[in-house]
Order: structure tokens, then sequence, then C-alpha cells
């Protein structure tokens, strides 16, 4: 069986060892193109591409299941929640995952980057022309040099309407 | 030492405990009430307990302090740092005394007299203004207890420290356990499934590489994680004895009841069981246990006749047999009447006679477990009819236990139930459907067969409905690919073929239908993710021993969803809600779509179709003016719907629908049978014509509804009316609001030979009553308008020519508590909707004296 390739070996990142800060701090990722970036207190692990699978009668956005370390895992496919085309076969999803009320989740994202620490006075609103289905989910926008970053509120990104 | 005083002694532990910390407090905050309020409490408990066990030391101490503490809460004397220095002297003196009697059973002997004085001067108002002259008291009663040498006590230079040995006596002898949180243990349970699953899954990666470095510390891991299952699952676990605790007891007052002699013998008490497999069981226990009681025991004269001693016994008998618990409940009675049951079987049409003389007894026996079957002839209050067996069997099972029975008769009979000893871990059948793995849990798999192309069983279909014929049945089939939409594409293993899982839930089995059958694997069962829990068939999910993540199916969600589940019993939410929903607008009925005659297509609902037959037109033979066959050993009369008399000709097959059961049955001669759909039944009344309730719209067509009634009436006079002009035909009143569920009980009660007479409501049935119709028994809905099943039935028992007439509650709600309400009220039996074996069982009961020659 495929060992997870993990990344972030450090367990989930306490508030404590990177300060204050944390709560500013968010990792990047590639959707599609799109930079997006989740808050990285809610990230607790980062896997290269994993044996996922499907979940029949499951919601569309559900990508499947998969094992990490003994515990389950569900997938969520970002590009699907997102409604962005979807992956080209044979590509496959870097995992990120996230804790919401107990349960682990992955987002299927096609590249992770980088963790940055972001100041408040780069975050803009959400333009009121941003899709519907993305305003839902994200917290705001950020300019990064010279490309803007889409901040998911993970909560959101998890409350499918199916 | 006996159980009620280790009980106090855990108890009074860890009150003692808290009220050091308490009074400490108090001292701080003098003016704290609730907590002076519950340091009272505490030493008050402890007293009367103490007086209640005879503990007169104990006692004595704890009263005098409460004495004072009395006086404190009251407010009639200030809270003061000497005053707590007493109490604390107090406390201490009561744990020493606790010591003694948890080190030897006995209160230990001590004075107490000085102790007790100044507790009565401080109740007094006479507090000492320095609690230093207290101190040589404490360690005298201390010495008693270490040494029995008070005189030879060290001086001690203070009273607080005198009290610390103390503590370490306590500590020393506390009893060997301490209580733990449920949360706790559960979490640990979860970490070392956890923790199996990845020993699981090393395993597996060090099969393929031979001579592998960590092979033997892996053979460690591997026996360290076994054990420390075995360790956690006994932290888990409680001796059965705690779910026997009430048995006695109620032997004692049924063998009052009842007039018998009965003694109960239990062994093997002590042996364990998952606390949540130990709640589960406990109703069933009692229920077989009040059986044995009641059917199983003869009364003394019986006994002495049959040359047995007067006292019947009742065994409980519980061990462990691999990982599973075998609890045994045997009686030393009379045993099942096999010829009994094997009337009640052929009366019931639950099987044929040439079925029953190839099966041995203990076949026959297992009868008993069917719904509504009870061979006891005469009705008692404890044991009733309607709910039985059947209701043990579908709640053992859904623990994943199964029930049997050994019995001879004249010797009595054994009850064997084999539950496992947890839940957690289950064993489950890995199956291949559309390319993706599931399990489907063990306990709910009856058999499988292997359908293919070959000589083996075929996969046959009406239409689009897919069903197997399994010795003599038909078993309806559900393919796992379709209802879990997976793609048709990829071609099963091995092409042809594929599997059938027979399934059992509550009564009904179906067979689920998979393209490959891998072996069984020990699976840790996981709910799935909150985002996926409203699909409805899967009841978790697992990782397997190669580290795949796999969904676990649910036969009951299956069932469910497929429309099978709509008669399955003992699921009361889902008949609740079904019950409701015929009351408040459209359901799903499964209909049986066929052609016969000119114009619309017809329909039946399917749940009246006792079976579909294709008979080879050479075997319908002619019987004066009517067409009959020879049809499982009687014969059966055939009319034909679309309006012509003859079998058709050139060796076709002639589609029959058969109604009723048994040697009652009646078969409709249609020209084609086309498909089984779900839709909501809502007959427009526009169309009637005999024959015909009206038309609905089916699948976008117009379909005439078959009026079964009509049809049975038709044959009961070419047919049944030649066999029974002798018999008088029992009347029934049938009560229910609901026209859907009349016209199911209505055509099914009137096949069974009654005479059947609808009302509504419950007011509409006493105005029958009032203008003096009579009947044999009354079948009465629970939930009606204008006056309900219950008012119905206390009206009815009030008075008047009704009041001793039998009456069956038919109701969507069968918990043991509505059962048990309906037989409070006054109900004969109660039976659920729509039960139709059950009922016509009841009725045959209720009506044996009148009707049995």
């Amino acid at each position: 069986m495929q060992q997870p390739q993990t990344l972030n070996t450090g367990g989930p990142p306490s508030r404590a060892a990177l300060g204050a800060d944390a709560a500013h701090m968010v990792l990047t990722l590639t959707v599609a193109g799109q930079q997006c970036g989740v808050p990285v207190l809610s990230v607790r692990d980062v896997l290269g591409v994993q044996v996922i699978t499907p979940i029949p009668l499951a919601p569309r956005e559900v990508a499947g299941s998969l094992n990490l370390r003994g515990r389950i895992v569900t997938a969520v496919d970002l590009r699907a929640r997102l409604g962005l085309p979807a992956r080209e076969a044979g590509k496959g999803a870097m995992s990120v995952v996230v804790e919401v009320g107990g349960e682990l989740y992955s987002l299927l994202a096609d590249e992770v980057g980088e963790v940055l620490s972001l100041s408040s006075e780069d975050r803009a609103a959400n333009p009121p022309t941003l899709d519907n289905l993305w305003r839902d989910v994200s917290l705001g926008v950020h300019r990064q040099g010279g490309s803007l970053l889409v901040i998911f509120d993970v909560d959101k990104l998890l409350a499918l309407s199916a | 030492m006996d159980d009620l005083l280790a009980d106090f002694l855990t108890e009074t532990n860890e009150g003692l405990q808290s009220l050091d910390g308490a009074l400490l407090q108090l001292e701080r905050e003098p003016a704290n009430g609730p907590l002076l309020s519950e340091v009272f409490r505490t030493v008050h408990t402890i007293k009367g307990t103490c007086g209640f066990l005879g503990l007169s030391r104990l006692e004595s101490v704890a009263h005098a302090a409460e004495n004072v503490l009395g006086l404190w809460r009251d407010g009639t004397l200030p809270v003061t740092p000497a005053g707590i220095s007493l109490i604390l002297n107090a406390v201490d003196r009561i744990k020493q005394i606790v010591a003694g009697l948890e080190a030897t059973g006995q209160e230990p002997t001590g004075d107490d007299t000085a102790l007790k004085a100044e507790l009565d001067a401080a109740a007094a108002g006479q507090l000492p203004a320095d609690p230093a002259p207290r101190a040589p008291e404490a360690p005298a009663p201390q010495m008693a207890l270490t040494e029995a040498a008070p005189e030879s006590a060290p001086p001690a230079p203070e009273p607080r420290a005198a009290a610390e040995p103390v503590a370490e006596v306590v500590g020393g002898n506390a009893p060997q356990t301490i209580r733990v949180a449920v949360d706790v243990l559960e979490d640990l349970m979860v970490l070392v499934s956890e923790l199996v699953l990845t020993r699981n899954q090393l395993l597996q990666l060090a099969r393929s590489e031979e001579n592998a470095a960590f092979s033997v510390p892996l053979q460690r891991l591997s026996q360290i994680t076994s054990d420390l299952q075995d360790g956690v699952m006994k932290t888990r676990m409680q001796p059965i004895g705690n779910a026997w605790q009430k048995l006695p007891r109620l032997v004692r007052d049924l063998s009052q009841e009842l007039g018998k002699r009965i003694v109960l013998e239990m062994r093997g008490a002590e042996t364990e069981l998952d606390r949540q497999v130990l709640e589960l069981i406990k109703d069933p226990l009692t229920h077989m246990v009040r059986n044995s009681a009641d059917h199983g025991l003869e009364s003394p004269e019986q006994r002495r006749a049959a040359g047995k001693s007067e006292t019947g016994r009742i065994m409980l008998n519980a061990f462990h047999e691999g990982g599973h618990i075998v609890l045994e409940i045997g009686d030393d009675g009379r045993g099942l009447n096999t010829e009994r049951i094997k009337a009640k079987v052929l009366a019931q049409g639950l099987t044929t006679e040439a079925e029953l003389a190839t099966m041995n007894e203990r076949e026959i026996h297992r009868f008993i477990f069917r719904p509504g079957f009870s061979t006891a002839a005469a009705v008692t209050s404890v044991s009733g009819r309607g709910v039985g067996m059947d209701v043990v069997k579908t709640n053992i099972e859904r623990i994943g236990g199964a029930v049997d029975l050994r019995s001879r008769e004249g010797h009595g009979s054994t009850f064997i139930i084999k539950i496992p000893l947890t839940l957690a871990i289950v064993a489950a059948l890995i199956v291949e459907a559309g390319g993706e793995r599931f399990a489907i849990p063990q306990n709910g798999v009856l058999e499988l067969v292997r359908v293919g192309d070959g000589d083996g069983p075929k996969v046959e279909r009406i239409k689009d409905a897919q069903v197997l014929r399994l010795r003599d049945r038909l078993l309806p089939l559900v393919p796992l690919r379709r209802i879990l939409s997976l793609s048709e594409d990829t071609p099963p293993a091995d092409a042809g073929e594929s599997f059938v899982v027979v399934t059992q839930v509550g009564a009904q089995l179906f067979g689920i239908v998979v393209d490959r059958v891998f072996d069984t694997e020990e699976i840790v069962v996981k709910p799935v993710a909150p985002i996926l829990r409203h699909i409805t068939m899967f009841s978790g999910n697992t990782i397997l021993g190669d580290g795949s993540v796999i969904m676990i199916l649910d036969p009951n969600g299956i069932a469910r969803a497929t429309g099978l589940g709509s008669e399955i019993a003992g699921d009361s939410a889902g008949l609740a809600s079904q019950a409701s929903a015929v009351a408040r607008g459209p359901r799903q009925t499964a209909l049986l779509l066929f052609r016969a005659g000119e114009g619309a297509p017809k329909a039946v609902p399917l749940a009246l179709v006792a079976r579909l037959e294709h008979l080879a037109a050479d075997r319908i033979e002619q019987a004066g003016d009517s067409l009959v066959v020879q049809y499982r050993g009687s014969l059966m009369p055939l009319l034909p719907i679309a309006g012509y008399g003859a079998p058709p000709t050139g060796g076709a097959d002639q589609p029959v629908l058969v109604f009723g059961d048994g040697d009652r049955a009646l078969g409709l001669m249609v020209d084609e049978i086309l498909d089984v759909v779900d839709a909501v039944l809502d007959i427009d009344q526009a169309g009637q014509r005999p024959g015909f309730l009206g038309s609905c719209v089916v699948n976008n067509r117009v379909t005439e509804i078959l009026d079964t009634a009509h049809w049975l009436q038709q044959a009961k006079e070419d047919w049944f009316g030649n066999r029974r002009t002798e018999t008088v035909r029992p009347r029934v009143l049938i009560v229910e609001d609901s026209a859907f569920f009349r016209n199911l009980v209505v055509p099914a009660v009137t096949a069974g030979g009654y005479e059947v007479t609808t009302v509504a409501n419950g007011r509409e049935a006493l105005a029958l009553r009032d203008a003096d119709e009579m009947f044999d028994v009354i079948v009465s809905d629970i939930e009606m308008p204008e006056l309900d099943g219950f008012g119905l039935v206390s009206a009815v028992r009030e008075g008047g020519i009704w009041a001793a007439l039998p009456m069956i509650a038919l109701s969507g709600r069968c918990e043991p508590e509505d059962v048990a309400r309906g037989r409070g009220a006054g109900f004969s039996d109660y039976i659920g909707k729509y039960d139709r074996d059950a009922l016509l069982a009841s009725l045959q009961e209720c009506l044996q004296p009148a009707v049995a020659p």
C-alpha cells in the first residue's frame, strides 16, 4: 500500500508555537490556475497523491475517502466544489487535510504552495462581482505580489448543499 | 464481603475524599451556604446508610458530627475554625472506621466517647478555644486498628499529623477499583481499534516480503496489540449477572400469578460481556424467562401426573465460546408440541405438508420464531400473543446474535442465544460490484448463491425487476450496481456470472446481486463523515487489512431504499412515519402491472399477491363451470379476469396471480404480467366497475386497480361456497380510517374465510353496537379521527353486548410500550400494520374456542 507522503510532519501546528501571527497565516493552493488559501490553523496535514476510494451516491463534490494513518478522511474535490472544470485524467491531486467538527476532510487541490503570513492591510472584501458559489466560501481576497489570493472559510467549504 | 457493604464503602470513600476539601474550603468561606449544605448531606448520607447496615459505631460518630453541621446550616451556630477542626477529626475517625471495615468486614472496636462528647459540647455551643487538647484521641483508635494496642500509640505532635497515617491506611486498603468515565473507555476502544487496523496493514506488508528484518518485532507487536485489545475490551465488560438481577423477583411474582412452583437457577453470572450488548439483551432475556414460566412449565398437577417434581426449574446459563457469549434459557417443562406446531404452520400457510414432511423436528420447532406465531392455546397476561419469539429473535439479530432452540417433548425446552462480545468489531463479507469493494455485515447474510449462465440457478426478470427462484420461493433481487448507481460498463470479473447474497432484514428476505465475493474479514466499524450521513445505504466505513477504505453496506437501508422495507417490522421509526404518511397523503405502493383483456393495463398492490405462476395449459382442468388447477396438493379455482373462460391453447403458459394462502388459494388468469412499479395509489373512482376499484395513473398511463375483494367473492360463490356452506363464517368488524389499509386488510381477512364489515372510526363502530349488530371479533386501528382505538376499546369494555368480544389492535407502532399500552387498555392482541400472517393467526386464536371443533 502507498504510504502517505507527508510534507508537514509536525502534526497540527499549535497556536502557541506559531505565535499570534498564526491566525493570519494561510497555506496557499492552486485550483485550476486560481491562487487560493486556507487558514493554516485548520490544516492538519498535506499529503501527496493518494489512493481515493469513490463513495457511491455521495454528493458530486465528494471525491471519496482515503486512509490517513488509520483514520478515514473524506476527500472533497475543490474543483467540483467551486464549479470548476474537472482535473485532466491522469493528473493526481494534492490533499490538504483539515479538521472540522472532529472529522478529517481532505481538500483536493492541484498544487500546494507555501505558508504565508498575511497582513490585514492587504485584505480586501469580496468583490461584489464574485461568483455566488465563491462568495459563499470566501473570507476575503488578498493582494499577494502580482496575484490575488482568495481565502477560504473551511467550514463553509465543507457545508455541502447535499 | 457482601455487595451492599462493598457499594457502601466505595460510595463512602468517595464522599469522604470530597469532604476534606469541602471542609477546608468552608473554613475559608464560612458563609458559603450551598457548600455547607453539601457537607451536611454527605455526612447525613453516611449516617443514614450506616444505620441501615447496622454499623452502630460509624453511625454514632456521623450522627454527632451531623448535629453540629445541622446547627451551622440552620445558622444557629457560627462556623468557626475550631468547629471545622472538630468536624475534620470526626471525618478522620470515620475514615479509620471505614478502613477497618474494608480490611476485616467488621467495624473495628474503639472508643469514640471523647470525640462524641466534644461534638455534643460543640452542638451545645461550647467550643474549645484551641483544638490542641483533642490530639491524643485521634491516634488511639487508629492504633486499635493497626496494632490493637491503643496504649502504645506514639504521641502525636498535633492533630492533623495524626490524620496522615490514617489516610495511608485508607489508601492501602481501598478496594482495587476506580471509577472511570465511560467516554474514556470508549476513546481507548477507538484507539485500540486503530491500532488493530495498523497492525493488520503491517502484517499484510510483511507477508509480501520474505525474511524481512522486522518480521520478528512485528510478531511481537502483533501479540501485544492482541493482548491490548483484549485488555481494553475487558474494561468495557460487565458480568451478565447485572442483567439477571431482576429475574429472581420476576420469577417469584410469576410463580404466584400462574400458580406454579418455580425455582430459578443461574449459572455463569460472572460471565462478562460488553456493557453495550448487555443493555440490549436485558429485554429479550426477560421475555424469554417469562415465556419459560408461562408456556414452558406445567402446573403442579400436570407435573405430578407426568411423574416430575412439582417444582419446575428455569435455568439460566452463560459461558464464553469463541468470540461469542452463549446464553441458555431452559426449563424442564412440557417442551414444544411438534404436532401442534405442524398443524399451526399448515393452518397459517407458512409451508406445505410436503415440505413439512422433509423437515426434522428442530426445523419445525424453529417456526415459533416466525412473526405472529404462538402455540399457547390460552391467553395469559404474562406472555400474551402476537408479540412473541419473533420479536426476541429480531432484537437479538439486530445486535448480530442468533437464537436457536432445543426441545424434547415432556422434558423441556432450552433457548440458546449466541451474541458477539462486542459490537465495535464485526465479521463482514467483502464483495465487489462495479469495480468497487463493499463490506456486508455477516450477521445479516443467510447464504451465498452463485448465479450464472450454467446449470445453476438463474436470475429471472419480470420486466425490469429481477427475481431469483430459490427453493420454491421468489426472492426479490437488488442489484448493487443499480442501487448504488455504479457504472454498468465494467464487466464482472467472470462474464455472465454473479453472486446473490441472500440477506434477511426483519422477516423480509432479499438478495443483493454482486459481481464477486471475497472472503470474510473482521472489520472495525467507523461512522461515516457527517456530510455522507444522508446516504442510508451505508452503516459505516472501515479500513481493510490492505489499507484501503471501503463502505459498509446497511441491509436495512437497502431494504428501505428499494421499498422492500415497507413490511419490515421492528423498525418503529420507519413504521410510524409510514403510518403517518398514509394518513397525510401520497405514499408509494408497489404495484404489480398486468394486462388482461382489452383496454387499460391493470394493477394490483403487490402485497396482496401471494405468488405469481406460469401454469402449463394442460394442467388447467375444467370442473363444472369453473376452471381449476392442481396446486400444492389441492385444487385451486382459476378465474379469468378478461371475461373469457377458456385456457390458452397451443401449449402456451397461462400467467396466474395467486391470492390467499394454503388450500384457500385463488388464481386469477391474466394475459401477461408486465412489471412491478412503485406508484402513488391515488384511486379515481370515476372508472369504477365491478371487479375494479377505479383507475389510477401509473407510469403516465391510466391503469385500472383490481378490487381483490370482488374476485375473492366470486371465487367464494363458485368454490368456497360449496365447501364451506356447513360452517358459519365468523364475522369480523374492521375499524380503520385509511382506505388504503382497508383495501389491504379486507381482502386478506375475507380470503381467510371471514365475513367482514368495515367502518371508518370508533364512533361508527359503536353505532353498530347500539344497533345490536353482533360480531365474533373486532379488529381496530389505533389512530383514527372521531374516536380512536383506545377510546373504542374502553367504550366496548365498559359494557354492552360487545364487552367480552376479543379485540385486536392494528397499529403502525409496535414498540413493546405500545403493545403494553394496548393490552392494558383491553385489547386482546396487538399487531403491526400490515402483517397479514400475524393478523390471520391472531384472528384464528381469538376465535379458537368458538370455531375449533
